[in-house]
Parts: C-alpha cells; sequence; structure tokens
C-alpha cells in the first residue's frame, strides 16, 4: 500500500491517513469515481466508459446492465488492470479512481496491481474456451493461479485445485484436474472457470456475462454456485450482464449504462419498480416475459446504439428518448443530464422533473408491461 | 402471436386430433431421423453415429408459429435444416403442401426453395461480405430465374423498406451496418420470394434485447401482412412464449412435448418442460425469495452417441421409474393440443402407476431453499 506512487506534483494518496471529508468515503469497499477510459483510434476518440461512479459493499452484488458497446465490459478490465496491455498506440487514457479497500488502482503500479489480480480481485470471462489455455490441463492452471499468490508445493496446490473443482460441483474432480478445456462441457468449463477465480478466496469477483453462452438449466446451477460461494467468502460480485433476468435473481443493486454512463442506478426494487430513466423503460418493455402470457406487442427502443466516437452532446440517449420533446424548463438538448439522487439509493440522469417520470412510467409505460 | 393465430389455435387443435382433419397441414414430419456417422481409423470404418434427431413426428399448419425449444445439442437446429432441405434425412418423411420432399435432389428441390426459405442465427455470417446488399436479397430472384414486376431493384428496394431499412442503402455492404440491421437484410432475403414456410433458426439470439424486440415485432407484422408461417427455432423460452402459437420442447433428438402456447406454460406435462421454465431467471426481484417450486437439473446433458435407453430424461429426471428405463414413452395427446411423452407426467393422470421408483431418483434434482 506504501508502494503507491503519485504523479509527480500530485497528492499522495494513503488511505489511512485519510480525514473525514476525503474524497473516498471510508466504509465503501469498491468506490469507482467519475472512471473514464477512451481508446485513441484512426477514427478518433473511442469514449467507452465516460464518468462513471459506484460503490459496493462487502458481500453484496451489483448488476451492471446495458447493451453491447455501453462500456460495461471495458469498466470491468478497468477495475481489474487489463487495460494496460496491449500496444502503447492502442492503449487507452484512463482516470478517475477505482479505490478497492482504500487503494487506488487507477495511479497504482502495475506491478503492484498483478499483486492484487487473482488474490483480492478476481473475474469470470464470458467464453471460458477462449479464457483458458488450451495448451494446460485445467489442474494446472488452477495450480498456477494458487501457487502465484501462495507459496506452497505442487502438491498442496493441487490438493487445493482438487478441493475447488469438487466445490463448484464437477464430477470425479481427482480424474478431472488433468483435463484439458476441450474435454469439459460449456457449463463444467464455466465451473472450472469459477474455481480458478475462488482459489484464492478475492473479496471481488467480477463476473462479465457468466452464463451468456449457457443453457438455461446450466445458466441456473452456475447462478447459484456464485451465490452459495458469495455467501460463504462474503465477497463482492459485479455481474454484468444484458439479461434483466439474471440480475433480477442475483443483484441487490443495479446499475443501468447507456453510451458509457450510468443512466440509473438503484437497489434491485426500485429500478425494476419505480424505473426514472426513458432508457431502462425501453429495456423492460423490451423484454419478453416468461411469467405472462403476453399478445401484445413488445415496446422495443427505437433505432440504434449511439457511435461511442460522436456520442451525441447532451444526453446521449436523446436520439432515441420517445419524451425528448417534452419540455425541460429551458433546459436545451446539449445540456448534459447530471446523475441525481432522487430518494435514497436511487440515482437517475435525465433533464424531465422527477414527477413527470414518475407519471409517465405509472400512467403510460407501467400498464403496457 | 398475431390475435387471429392465437384464437384459431384451439378449434385447429381440435380437428388435428380428429379422425381426419379437414385441413391438410403446410408441412408434415413422420419419424424423422438424422444420424451423423462417426467414421474412425484408417479405413474410416464407421465407429458410430450421433443421433442429432431420432425419431420425431409434428406438423405445421398454415399460418401458424411454431416454436422449437430445447438445449444446445438437442438436435434443434438440425431439424430445421432437414426440414429445409439443407440436409438430407437418414430416414423418415417430409411433405411439404402433400408432396414428399424428404429425398428430393438440389434440381428437385429448387422450385420449392422459393415456398420455403431459412433466417439464420448469424447476421454476420450468413450475409457475404463482398456482396452489396442489393446483390444479396436481389440473389433469390437470379437463381430461380424470377423477374417481379417491375424489376429487381425496385423489388429490391420494396422488400428493404419493407423490414425497415432505407431503400436507399441498396449499395452498401453489410459491414456498414449493425447486428440488428444485418438481421433484417437477412429478413428480406428470406421474403423475397414469397416463401409460405419460413423457418427461422435463433433469429434473434445475437442481438441486444431493445433490437430484439424490434425484429421480434418485425416477424409479427409481417406475419400478419403475409400470412407467413413460420418455424422458429429458439433456446430462449421467453421469446418462444412471445411469438408461438404452438411450442414443440426437444430433448436429446426427441420431442417430448408438443402443445399450445398457453397450456405449455401455464401446465406443463413433461418433467424437462418444468425444470427447463423453472430455471429461466424471472425478471422480477419480488420473485426472488418464492423459489421454493424451482427444479435445478444436475449434470449435462448425456451424448447424443449412446443415448440413454427408454425415456432419454430418465437419467436427470426425479421421478423415474424402472419402466422408464426400459420403454420408450410414446408422444400422445393427453389432452385436447397437448401431446406429452412420458410415463408420469405432470398436470395430468400417471401413465404407468405403481411402477417402482428407481432408487436415487429423487436426489436428480436439488430444490434449493433461499
Amino acid at each position: 500500500m506504501t508502494d503507491n506512487p503519485s504523479t509527480s506534483g500530485g497528492p499522495v494518496f494513503v488511505p489511512e491517513q485519510a480525514g473525514p471529508g476525503s474524497r473516498v468515503p471510508a466504509t465503501s469497499f469498491l468506490s469507482v469515481r467519475d472512471l473514464q477510459v477512451h481508446f485513441p483510434t484512426d477514427d478518433g476518440l473511442v469514449k467507452s466508459v465516460d464518468g462513471l461512479s459506484f460503490d459496493l459493499e462487502r458481500g453484496k452484488t451489483l448488476g451492471i446492465v446495458g447493451e453491447s458497446g455501453s462500456g460495461k465490459s471495458v469498466t470491468s478490465l478497468a477495475i481489474m488492470g487489463l487495460h494496460r496491455t496491449g500496444q502503447s498506440r492502442s492503449r487507452p487514457h484512463i482516470s478517475g479512481e477505482v479505490v478497492l479497500d482504500g487503494e487506488d488502482l487507477v495511479r497504482a503500479d502495475a506491478d503492484h496491481v498483478r499483486t492484487l489480480r487473482g488474490r483480492k480481485m478476481a473475474m469470470v470471462f464470458q467464453d471460458p474456451l477462449s479464457a483458458m489455455h488450451p495448451y494446460y490441463s485445467v489442474g494446472k492452471q488452477i495450480v498456477e493461479a494458487y501457487r502465484t499468490h501462495n507459496d506452497v508445493d505442487k502438491k498442496t496446490a493441487r490438493t487445493r485445485a482438487v478441493e475447488m473443482l469438487d466445490r463448484v460441483g464437477i464430477p470425479e474432480p481427482h480424474r478431472r484436474v488433468d483435463s484439458y478445456p476441450h474435454e469439459f462441457s460449456g457449463g463444467m468449463r464455466q465451473r472450472a472457470m469459477i474455481a480458478m477465480a475462488l482459489v484464492n478466496n478475492p473479496e471481488l469477483l467480477i463476473a462479465d456475462e457468466p452464463t451468456t453462452a449457457l443453457d438455461v438449466t446450466v445458466q441456473a446451477q452456475i447462478l447459484d454456485l456464485i451465490r452459495d460461494l458469495q455467501k460463504e467468502f462474503g465477497s463482492a460480485v459485479i455481474m454484468i450482464t444484458h439479461d434483466l433476468g439474471v440480475v433480477a435473481e442475483m443483484a441487490d443493486d443495479i446499475l443501468v449504462m447507456y453510451g458509457g454512463r450510468c443512466v440509473e442506478r438503484g437497489t434491485a426494487e426500485k429500478v425494476f419498480y419505480e424505473p426514472r430513466h426513458p432508457y431502462t423503460w425501453g429495456l423492460l418493455g423490451s423484454m419478453p416475459r416468461i411469467d405472462r402470457d403476453q399478445t401484445e406487442r413488445l415496446i422495443p427502443v427505437k433505432g440504434s446504439p449511439p457511435s461511442l466516437i460522436n456520442i451525441p452532446s447532451g444526453c446521449a440517449f436523446n436520439p432515441r428518448c420517445p419524451y425528448a420533446d417534452v419540455p425541460k424548463g429551458g433546459i436545451t438538448r446539449t445540456q448534459r443530464p447530471e446523475l441525481t439522487q432522487d430518494d435514497s439509493r436511487h440515482w437517475s440522469a435525465c433533464h424531465m422533473s422527477q414527477e413527470e417520470r414518475t407519471r409517465i412510467w405509472t400512467e403510460e409505460i407501467a400498464p403496457k408491461l | 402471436m398475431n390475435e387471429t393465430g392465437a384464437q384459431t389455435g384451439a378449434p385447429r387443435a381440435a380437428e388435428a386430433s380428429g379422425a381426419s382433419a379437414a385441413e391438410e397441414p403446410l408441412l408434415k414430419v413422420t419419424g424423422l431421423v438424422k444420424h451423423f456417422p462417426i467414421n474412425k481409423g484408417l479405413l474410416r470404418r464407421q465407429s458410430g453415429a450421433v443421433k442429432a434427431v431420432d425419431g420425431i413426428d409434428f406438423d405445421v399448419r398454415r399460418g401458424e408459429t411454431l416454436g422449437i425449444v430445447g438445449e444446445s445439442g438437442c438436435g434443434k437446429s438440425t431439424m430445421g435444416r432437414l426440414i429445409t432441405r439443407l440436409l438430407e434425412p437418414s430416414s423418415g418423411k417430409v411433405e411439404f403442401e402433400g408432396k414428399d420432399i424428404t429425398h428430393l435432389g438440389v434440381a428437385g428441390m429448387r422450385p420449392l426453395r422459393r415456398d420455403v426459405q431459412m433466417i439464420f442465427q448469424d447476421p454476420y455470417g450468413s450475409l457475404n461480405p463482398r456482396h452489396t446488399v442489393g446483390t444479396i436479397v436481389g440473389a433469390p430472384f437470379k437463381l430461380q430465374k424470377v423477374t417481379p414486376e417491375g424489376g429487381v431493384k425496385a423489388e429490391v428496394q420494396r422488400l428493404l423498406s419493407l423490414v425497415g431499412l432505407n431503400p436507399e442503402h441498396y449499395n452498401r455492404y453489410p459491414h456498414e451496418f449493425s447486428g440488428g440491421q444485418r438481421q433484417r437484410i437477412g429478413i428480406a432475403r428470406a421474403l423475397a420470394l414469397k416463401p409460405k414456410l419460413v423457418v427461422a433458426d435463433e433469429p434473434v439470439s445475437a442481438l441486444d434485447v431493445s433490437i430484439q424486440a424490434q425484429v421480434v415485432n418485425l416477424l409479427d407484422d409481417l406475419q400478419e401482412e403475409l400470412g407467413l408461417t413460420y418455424v422458429i427455432i429458439a433456446h430462449d423460452l421467453s421469446v418462444i412464449r412471445h411469438v408461438s402459437d404452438r411450442i414443440a420442447v426437444m430433448y436429446l433428438g426427441k420431442i417430448v412435448e408438443l402443445a399450445d402456447r398457453k397450456s405449455l406454460y401455464e401446465a406443463p406435462m413433461h418433467p424437462y418442460t418444468t425444470a427447463l421454465m423453472s430455471a429461466v431467471p424471472v425478471p422480477d426481484p419480488r420473485r426472488r425469495g418464492a423459489k421454493s417450486g424451482r427444479i435445478l437439473l444436475k449434470g449435462d446433458v448425456p451424448s447424443p452417441i449412446s443415448p440413454p435407453s427408454g425415456c432419454r430424461f430418465h437419467t436427470r429426471c426425479w421421478k423415474a421409474t424402472e419402466l422408464c428405463t426400459t420403454q420408450e414413452p410414446p408422444l400422445v395427446a393427453l389432452k385436447t393440443g397437448h401431446q406429452v411423452a412420458c410415463h408420469h407426467p405432470e398436470n395430468a393422470p400417471d401413465q404407468a402407476p405403481g411402477d417402482k421408483a428407481l432408487p436415487g431418483a429423487a436426489e436428480a434434482v436439488e430444490t434449493p431453499t433461499l
């Protein structure tokens, strides 16, 4: 922690000494403040994440939802410090703060972040076949993850690998530990990757679309597994998905992303029952329901997601918003709505007044869903 | 999906279960089988076969949407390719408008290609990147040597506007379009020759939820406008519930349940269907606590190379008895418009009461207490 490098001339960030009124509330386990990740490309600057803030406590689950290209995955890579790899000319510009248990990861040294990755924070990727190395057995890869952070001999590490495979429900773990990733089915591979991510009992687990490639029956198994393990280890979980069913089942808090920014954040209950942003309404209206016999048409969001190079000025959702023409008391289209707290633990970024939005939701949208 | 379909569903079902169906089905499939041989060794001797589709029967009625659901590897895509005759069945029979098309060659199928079209899952892989949208959507006319009224270009532009694309984009290439727009191009191509039957294999699974809703609505509108019949193959039970009039549930190459939408979702009979439905996460945080009725299947689907004897689901079924391991249950109608292949169905009388339960069957599932 003391090896936290400081930018020349800037204040050294020492969390232990952070007094009251410091930028970081000491209570949050993970605190992201005004995170920006911009990728320079030949076509221009791609603003994948453009000012994102949220907090997450231990033992809680945050669901991040949004369309492809809304910046969900880039956010998770930035938290993990995995954006640093690659050629320098395509390396993203990153600013803001990612404070994990009192340490700012954005300004931290790459070597230091490496010691945290896999131990303090771990990640489960969407596609286990490309996230695992095809040349090494599953056991060997778990052993490597364990021995990187723990000074133990191979035998102990192997015992630990077998134990983890057993814990995630792989049948015959003693035999399967020597299998290669291609010998596993999709669900087993995803379990093995969860075993690898959890081998060092990380305090923060980021799951990026962990069940998107899986069948529903396997998805239910994996979600249960993540929930059980979270209960057991008390980890904080960030669940990135586009499936509102999955977040409704897993998340305590939900963050809705659009065009690299947060448009709505709140408890799962608030976001599903009193959504305050037209984009959230659009997502809820687009979703066919398994629990209702609905012969009505779906209410899709018109148009396509914005280009991240030319994000519309003002509200990024403006071109697709059905309420863009509602008068907003002199606010022009080029003004960007700030994320404001509506009531306890519920934030949204929209120019319409809160009363107006409550009225639209209860009178116009909710009855049709 | 559309109101008329939903309303006429019940009387039609009654007809079909009667001795002589007054209306001839558009597509009739009997005993359809597709085995892919596995060849091994120096002499490439056949050592086994992947039994992708292993004896299925169903009808597709005019104007309806038949949804096909199942997990990956259950044979639903192979089935789609068999009925469009992109693959040749190993045995069984496929009849389109009363004509046997099971073993027709390429030339024999050509006139039928006008009537049966397919929409593919991957909007990136199914469009040739070197062809313009105009060439892609106009290709069916060229292949069928048809000149539409007003010329190919005018017709292609009409099709593009029909599916909600700008007709001026005639000369653009696929890479200039987003995923949802590409899927619309695929739909325009499928509709070019005014087909009677459209088989859509996972038409929306590659798309984001808001775009998915646009394409689902488009398919819905086109059905109403053009009187299309759809077979929609998907793994997403929510989408299937929204679009289908009738639904077939597949497991390891077999249809285990075939029923009207309402009947299937409100009172599923096959234990597999019940398990499948209870596994879908419900987008409602208030229902999170009320999951006591949830059935969690353990393990994976067995290999289609050597499927289990008797009922294929017995290895994962909590109701399995000794009869299930030896005798395969036939697909029979236990209720009007509701067929199921199970010895011990849910929501219906037991077909083999008093049979001894398999030891350990109850442990096949987990009902988590939350």
